[in-house]
């Protein structure tokens, strides 16, 4: 992908568009050639206005003014994009602004369109949407690789399959006859794993309480924005509480609370027992949190120091790192190798650096050492986001295991399935607050989808008609 | 395993051989296009060296450019730059020295509480911009350059003899008065009275502590862990403001005791000559030296030698800057090619662990379709 893009220089092969051989030294000469790349994470100024950010860079085209925003109107209107070329970036939602980026993309003249795993951040009904956009554009005459994990999208919308594993096509597949078993096992070369959590373990022993948890946050024009408002829930011994939700949703800030690094405006948080509200991060992770970071390399790593310093990381203070505030790397490097091994982390090595590892293996990392420590509660923010196949059914076995052991688990996850999958009760979060609850046994992802854009609120009953979820709210309150 | 060892140590010698001979080569190219015989210069340096009373002063030099390139280590390893070392270092041994020559105390006690007092007063000095980054977010950067400018200019008031200073009769010096002989550090004599100064081996001993505290103690771990990822670190259990001030403080007592070795061991007093620049030089050693202790040692060894040996280049009828520019031309070379090591570095551990794998890879799935 890189390399199509031309930020990276292969070792060798070609690159042929329409037939003629090309060799790119820079983005700007792959988009010359009429790629175009939409990034997973989006590259817009949320100060400016659709307009200004496609134009940015591409002032030569089109100019800045009329010209441009009918070039811009015309494309939107080719392609059904409804992109409102005066709204202020920031006030889109993720969807459009992912409109947004595919627009500036084709305002370049683009040809050819990669689109690495767009969905991440879609909810179902959004996906579809965008599959519609995707459809038009194919039907123009546009080429589009589109790059995911998830094998049901792909099979959807792709009229031509390529499984890539380790660096070397695996296999192609025809969509219309492939099913995603098969896709999964060209992808890991094994049998298709699957988050289904099979017999419950939930007691009913609290282990993690929240109570009213709420959180401001000022806006640099000084308007007071609630980030977190009532949030209450408990978490029991052997049970996995999934928080479904749009990013951005005060999924990050419920986290950094639980986690002591930052200081929310009220409430109580009650770890075992213990009243842990006011206590310092690193007193929560000795007092039995574990934490498996939504951005592991900003949160969880030290992506320049060798795995057993990883290791190290978060739980400096506790045993076999250090005695009595003396580090004892002998000890922190055998245990890095038990990890290594226990989690099958694939490594040359543990004096590495972290950045050498691929996204899964420095995930699987990251729950080996968050294990090691024998939490009572862990936070598993996004466990499997970016991650392999083949990794992703370790890591979920990894929590399995650990919540049959009596773990409690908060889990946040943008992925549907894993969070239906894996957890035993439900919660919506909607801005900055606990919308709405369901039973994982008999919710959809669609469902669901439809609770995380707010539409619907209260106990989700699982119905045939997706509409009449809207409707548990009354239910609910009726049940009172 | 064995292999990625020998990769590193050979990465780790290359960033300053790379930078070295870039720079000598740079200055070379200079003194040739200067019309300057572009080898003489470096070979009568060479010879200076060979002299034992020219060693001693590079010994003496290179303890005090220790100190000073300790406190800037300690700051670049948690990522804060602390360009006040020199601000720092001058006022401790302006401080340290009137209170040195203010009382008299038995030996040891005596020097200690000098030494004492540079610190204190070096980790004040630091502490006042550890506390505007801590709490208000202003940049150590810009807060210690000023904090400099404002230490010379409060030495200057100090000194003067209706405040703190002396003005030793038929002179234009200024100085704080002598400190009296119970306040001197034993000196290491050899041969013509040439002598070293004790504090250069209290010195060369801190590297040991430094080396310690950052590689085998929790707070050495965390103060690296919040300069390699700030982030990381905090989510790890760091507090990142207390980390700040812990380390802008103890740079700035480590700054302190950069005066201690010429101020205990030679001039006894602090006067207008009292050298300045130690701190901006200790950056440099710093850099070249990769904050390791032992490459800081070697840097310092070198930086001292071009000093002490670029001052014999007048009476051989070359200009004595040639030292300076030399100097200079190491920081540029240095900073370059230590990002060029490090970059390639990354890119080439990234490429073994991808083909090691790959090749393991590739045997396990060998076998499986066999089986299959």
């Amino acid at each position: 992908m890189k390399i199509l893009y031309g930020m990276q220089k292969p070792d060798e092969g070609t690159i042929a568009i329409d037939g003629e051989q090309v060799t790119f030294s820079s983005p700007g000469e792959a988009i010359a050639r009429g790629i175009g790349m939409v990034h997973q994470h989006f590259m817009l100024a949320d100060n400016l206005t659709v307009l200004e950010n496609v134009v940015l860079g591409g002032e030569k085209l089109y100019g800045i003014g009329a010209k441009a925003r009918k070039k811009i109107k015309e494309i939107s209107d080719a392609y059904g994009l409804g992109v409102r070329p005066d709204a202020l970036v920031e006030d889109l939602g993720v969807a459009d602004r992912q409109r947004v980026e595919i627009l500036k993309v084709l305002y370049r003249g683009a040809q050819i369109l990669i689109l690495d795993e767009p969905t991440a951040v879609l909810v179902p009904q959004e996906v579809d949407a965008l599959f519609d956009n995707l459809r038009e554009l194919k039907a123009e005459g546009l080429t589009v690789i589109f790059i995911s994990h998830k094998l049901g999208e792909v099979l959807k919308v792709a009229d031509d399959i390529t499984v890539i594993r380790r660096g070397t096509t695996v296999g192609t597949a025809d969509p219309k006859t492939a099913t995603t078993k098969q896709l999964a096992e060209l992808m890991v070369g094994s049998e298709l794993p699957s988050p289904e959590t099979r017999e419950s373990t939930v007691t009913d022993v609290a282990m993690l309480n929240v109570q009213d948890l709420r959180l401001t946050a000022t806006d640099p024009d000084g308007v007071v924005r609630e980030v977190l408002a009532g949030i209450d829930f408990t978490i029991h011994k052997g049970e996995v509480l999934g928080v479904a939700g749009v990013e951005g949703n005060g999924q990050t800030e419920l986290i950094e609370a639980l986690m002591g690094m930052s200081i929310p405006d009220g409430g109580v948080i009650t770890l075992d027992g213990k009243d842990i509200s006011t206590t310092p991060t690193r007193k929560r992770r000795e007092g039995g949190i574990g934490y498996i970071p939504e951005d592991r390399h900003r949160h969880g790593l030290l992506l320049e120091s060798p795995l057993w310093e990883n290791r190290i990381l978060g739980h400096v203070t506790e045993k076999p790192n250090s005695k009595r505030g003396i580090l004892d790397p002998k000890a922190a490097r055998k245990d890095t190798e038990r990890i290594v091994r226990e989690y099958d982390v694939r490594t040359p090595g543990i004096e590495v650096t972290a950045a050498s590892l691929s996204g899964g293996n420095q995930q699987k990392l990251i729950v080996g050492r968050e294990m090691s420590h024998a939490p009572k509660f862990l936070i598993a923010a996004h466990p499997t986001r970016g991650v392999d196949v083949g990794a992703q059914a370790q890591i979920w076995d990894a929590i399995r295991e650990a919540r049959r052991e009596g773990l409690a688990v908060l889990l946040i996850s943008a992925d549907l399935d894993e969070l239906i999958g894996l957890s035993d009760t439900l919660r919506v979060i909607y801005r900055g607050r606990l919308v709405a609850d369901a039973d994982p046994a008999t919710i959809t992802a669609e469902e669901l989808g439809t609770a995380m854009t707010g539409a619907a609120r209260g106990h989700l009953e699982a119905t045939d008609n997706p509409s009449a979820a809207a409707d548990g709210d009354t239910t609910e309150d009726e049940a009172r | 395993m064995k292999k990625f060892d020998k990769d590193k140590v050979l990465l780790a010698i290359a960033g300053p051989a790379l930078a070295l001979v870039s720079a000598f080569l740079l200055t070379m190219i200079v003194l040739a296009a200067s019309g300057v015989d572009p080898i003489d210069p470096l070979r009568v340096m060479i010879d200076q060296a060979s002299y034992e009373d020219v060693q001693v002063l590079i010994l003496n030099q290179a303890g005090i450019y220790y100190l000073a390139a300790l406190a800037v280590a300690i700051g670049f390893r948690m990522n804060l730059f602390n360009i006040g070392v020199d601000g720092q270092y001058r006022l401790a041994a302006m401080i340290s020295a009137v209170v040195g020559a203010s009382v008299s105390l038995p030996g040891p006690l005596h020097v200690a509480l000098i030494v004492l007092v540079a610190m204190v007063t070096g980790a004040f000095w630091s502490g006042i911009a550890g506390v505007l980054k801590a709490k208000r977010g202003v940049s150590e950067v810009v807060s210690t350059i000023m904090l400099n400018a404002i230490a010379t200019a409060l030495i200057a008031w100090l000194i003067l003899p209706k405040n703190l200073g002396v003005q030793p009769p038929g002179s234009n010096d200024l100085t704080t008065g002598d400190i009296p002989e119970s306040g001197w550090f034993p000196a290491l004599t050899i041969g013509d009275g040439l002598e070293v100064y004790g504090f250069t081996f209290v010195a060369f001993a801190l590297g040991v502590v430094y080396w310690f505290v950052l590689n085998r103690t929790r707070f050495g771990f965390d103060l690296r862990a919040t300069g390699a990822s700030e982030s990381a670190a905090q989510a790890s259990g760091v507090d990142a403001k207390k980390m700040i001030m812990t380390s802008m403080l103890i740079s700035g007592a480590v700054a302190g005791l950069a005066g201690m070795p010429l101020l205990l061991g030679e001039s006894h007093t602090y006067n207008l000559s009292f050298p300045v620049g130690i701190g901006f030089t200790g950056i440099t050693i710093a850099l070249l030296g990769r904050n390791s202790p032992i490459g800081i040692f070697f840097a310092a060894l070198l930086i001292a030698f071009i000093d002490k040996a670029s001052a014999g280049l007048d009476t051989a009828g070359y200009a004595k800057e040639i030292g300076t520019i030399m100097q200079g031309l190491i920081v540029i070379a240095v900073v370059v090619s230590y990002e060029l090591v490090r970059r390639y570095g990354i890119r080439r551990q990234q490429q073994k662990v991808g083909q090691e794998l790959a090749a393991g890879h590739a045997l396990k799935t060998d076998n499986k379709e066999v089986a299959a």
